[in-house]
């Protein structure tokens, strides 16, 4: 609250929570509570980045992220325009590049972007001179999603450090997972992964996480279960032996639940979940999940995130 | 840029004493207490407005509803400052419609910062109308916006800085002009 340990915010770019401090995750954490309160006025919209541009420029499929970085960008009386690969030049063959310098000779400041290839933010971070904010690149990372998910399970329990956190599921080609790994252990929580063999990289532990391929396990103790999506568009490549298999051995129901859980046990989700896959329809729907405040929190979280990046970018004196 | 103090205008006895004349001076302008609300400006005038309300209670024995905002999102100058602005909680939990809002600062200069609260104010809803409470005004405005309650008047020039200091947030409690 005091302006002696209010930190400062110096990044251009949301890359990656690799790269931020306990500090910079704090701040925007701690911002974030009070851009969830603008969400609850009766006029819920203010205009701090009025006069701004913001592009969505999306090269996968997303509903809740991109809805959610719009209406973030709204709320502030910011401009928004989307761009979506499919309907884009990107079809025509243009490059990633010039699509962005293209955008960018439009006068915009802060480019969302997702992307199937890992180190995609980095690279357009190089050559054009807008704010970029990652929305997900490959397997790589999705840092608001992480924020989000942090800034749930504060606002649930009241601290993150000491919880023990379990993420289940395919966390080889989560970057939902590598980006709360990261973002957990650094605030502290202890963390452990669990899924079936091929979906955990070997070598997580290097993470600072403990790896478990007992669903019971992963139950046990835990203050919060993230339970990731199976990404049926990888299961062409076989990774596991059925869905069906797959539900039956680490699906999350209430009997398991019952069976193992603690009594005030969180759930989460990232969305979109296949109902009666990962998670039982009872599950999903029932007292322990929050995983539609999860997305009420997304916006409030990404408003703090464009409005500390939006600062920098004025303030660095480019352009 | 260090500026000492050059005159002490208020200490601890002043600030209470001109508190109480104005909250006096805002129930015999607000005969209906049941309609009264009070909202302070972050960071001081929030506990100038917590403090507004006692007295009112103490004399009325009527508790008025109290609301902090923080005016950092409706900033007209966001372009231009260059520390990082951070954003404070704002708490309005009642409802503003039909409302007499005093709206409470502990300076009022250029009048910028209560253009922001009165924006942000009605994006609240439509109060009956709204009134300025400030413990000091030290002149030279900007827009044209004036207090309905003053604590004190005092004439400063623009390279004198006014620092109030409250015991919520500096241990102390006193006004200074600093040049």
């Amino acid at each position: 609250m005091s302006k002696k340990n209010a930190m400062k915010w110096t990044r251009k770019h949301l890359l990656g929570i690799e790269e931020l401090s306990v500090e910079e995750v704090n701040l925007i954490l701690d911002q974030a509570a009070n851009f969830k309160e603008v969400l609850s006025r009766p006029i819920p919209k203010v205009p701090a980045l009025r006069g701004k541009t913001i592009v969505n420029l999306f090269c996968e499929a997303s509903t809740r992220t991109r809805s959610s970085f719009e209406l973030a960008a709204k709320r502030l009386s910011a401009d928004t325009l989307s761009i979506a690969a499919s309907s884009s030049s990107f079809v025509k063959g243009e490059t990633l590049r010039d699509t962005a310098q293209n955008i960018e000779a439009m006068k915009i400041d802060m480019i969302i972007m997702r992307h199937s290839c890992s180190g995609a933010p980095w690279f357009l971070s190089k050559h054009v001179d807008a704010a970029i904010i990652n929305a997900g690149d490959g397997s790589h990372e999705h840092p608001t999603q992480a924020l989000l998910d942090t800034f749930t399970i504060k606002e649930k329990l009241g601290k993150i450090k000491g919880l023990n956190v379990s993420i289940i599921g395919d966390i080889a080609h989560s970057r939902v997972a590598r980006s709360n790994i990261w973002a957990l252990t650094k605030l502290g929580a202890n963390v452990t992964v669990c899924g079936p063999k091929t979906l955990i990289p070997a070598q997580i532990e290097k993470m600072g996480v403990k790896v478990t391929y007992n669903i019971a396990g992963a139950i046990k103790g835990a203050d919060v279960l993230n339970v990731l999506r199976i990404q049926m568009e990888r299961q062409k490549k076989a990774l596991f032996p059925s869905i069906r298999e797959y539900t039956k051995i680490f699906g999350i129901n209430t009997e398991r639940l019952n069976k193992y859980a603690k009594n005030d046990i969180v759930i989460m989700h990232p969305g979109p979940i296949n109902r009666g896959v990962e998670l039982s329809q009872d599950v999903a729907d029932g007292e322990y999940s929050v995983i539609l405040e999860q997305v009420t929190n997304g916006v409030a979280v990404r408003m703090a995130v464009l409005f500390l990046l939006n600062h920098t970018k004025q303030s660095s004196g480019v352009k | 840029m260090n500026l000492e103090i050059k005159a002490k205008v208020l200490d601890e006895k002043g600030i209470k004493r001109t508190l109480q004349r104005i909250s006096h001076e805002i129930l015999e302008k607000n005969q209906d207490v049941g309609t009264l609300a009070i909202v302070g400006i972050r960071t001081r005038g929030a506990y100038l407005a917590e403090r507004i309300a006692e007295n009112i209670q103490q004399i009325e024995g009527k508790e008025v509803p109290v609301g902090a905002l923080d005016i950092t999102l409706y900033r007209d100058d966001l372009t231009e400052v260059s520390e990082q602005p951070v954003i404070r909680s704002t708490e309005i939990e009642f409802d503003l419609n039909g409302k007499q809002i005093i709206l409470v600062d502990d300076v009022l200069y250029t009048g910028r910062t209560v253009r922001c609260a009165l924006d942000e104010l009605i994006d609240f809803g439509r109060p009956a109308n709204i009134r300025l409470a400030v413990l000091i005004d030290r002149g030279h405005r900007e827009f044209p916006i004036r207090p309905d309650y003053v604590g004190k008047n005092i004439p400063t020039a623009k390279q004198e800085s006014v620092e109030v200091r409250l015991k919520e947030t500096d241990d102390a409690e006193e006004v200074n002009v600093l040049a």
